[in-house]
């Protein structure tokens, strides 16, 4: 008899505790989800730290999608449907933003080149003296 | 010659950046959106805000040329400022208009209506912001006018100014 106490009152910590893991895991996301949205009305805030009306209302939506159990991409594939790609902080990779992504790494590959080139000159000239 | 190249690339490049920072000085700082008009009203139901019936959208948008929908809420200023603009369209030119109460009291909501006008067909009751979120709406108050394909034709985001109204009219009387 007290065995079954125990084991109903172990199911129970079970429950609870996995209940609360898994509402732990859905605001871990809803924050992540967040902080790569952009506050369209605080424009310089992300979606998490604004405490705008606007701000409020996602969270509510992406949370209640996410205990629909909706993935990040999704989630993202929405709001960019009602609120165009400036929503969303990092970019998506597409043609017309193939200049912001490649820019940084071709300006990297390019100086290095040109810091490398330089280099070998020098070397050459000190060798020749 | 070769001081002459480097000059040459640097005066390009700094006469690049002056033309976009001159160029962006007059651009629009906010965000415009541009985003939902010529695309469909997504389906939606809600609560009414007299009766506390239900209400289904593809139901309302049935039979007239061109539908306004309203997010309003009693708190907003600006909601009061375009409150007569609304009447106008509503009386004189017989257009649909749906209001959202956009998380308000419904007292309050009411009051408003009694003292300011109602220029609504139809209200409907937005208690937590989600249905605004779901129309792609950023606040209060907003303003869609809609075809009977229930495609957004237009969008004010704030409240409707005297050159939106003519635009409207322009529209509506087509």
């Amino acid at each position: 008899m007290k065995n079954k106490y125990f084991l109903l009152i172990l199911i129970f910590f079970i429950f609870i505790f996995d209940k609360s893991f898994s509402n732990e895991k859905k605001l871990d996301e809803l924050k992540k989800i967040s902080k790569n949205l952009r506050c369209l009305i605080c424009q310089g805030q992300s979606i998490n730290d604004s405490n705008s009306d606007f701000a409020i209302n996602v969270k509510k939506l992406i949370l209640t999608k996410l205990e629909n159990g909706a993935k990040e991409e999704e989630i993202y594939s929405f709001l960019k449907s009602k609120y165009g790609e400036w929503i969303v902080y990092k970019p998506e990779f597409k043609p017309h933003n193939f200049f912001l992504w490649l820019m940084p790494y071709a300006v990297f590959i390019i100086g290095g080149f040109y810091i490398f080139f330089k280099v070998v000159k020098k070397n050459r000239k000190t060798t020749n003296e | 010659m070769k001081k002459l190249i480097i000059f040459a690339a640097i005066f390009f490049i700094l006469l690049i950046l002056a033309v976009i920072f001159f160029k962006s000085l007059k651009t629009e700082k906010t965000f415009v959106p541009k985003q939902l008009v010529e695309t469909k009203l997504p389906k939606f139901s809600a609560q009414t805000l007299f009766g506390n019936k239900k209400f289904i959208s593809s139901s309302f948008f049935k039979n007239e040329k061109y539908y306004l929908i309203n997010i309003w809420a009693s708190w907003c200023g600006p909601c009061r400022e375009e409150h007569p603009i609304l009447l106008d369209l509503a009386n004189k030119n017989k257009l649909k208009i749906l209001g959202i109460n956009f998380k308000d009291n419904k007292k309050n909501a009411i009051t408003f209506l009694d003292k300011l006008g109602n220029p609504y067909s139809e209200i409907i009751t937005d208690k937590d912001g989600s249905l605004s979120i779901n129309l792609g709406a950023y606040g209060v108050p907003e303003t869609f006018l809609i075809n009977k394909d229930q495609i957004i034709t237009l969008k004010f985001v704030g409240p409707i100014k005297s050159n939106d109204y003519k635009k409207l009219i322009k529209i509506i009387n087509k």
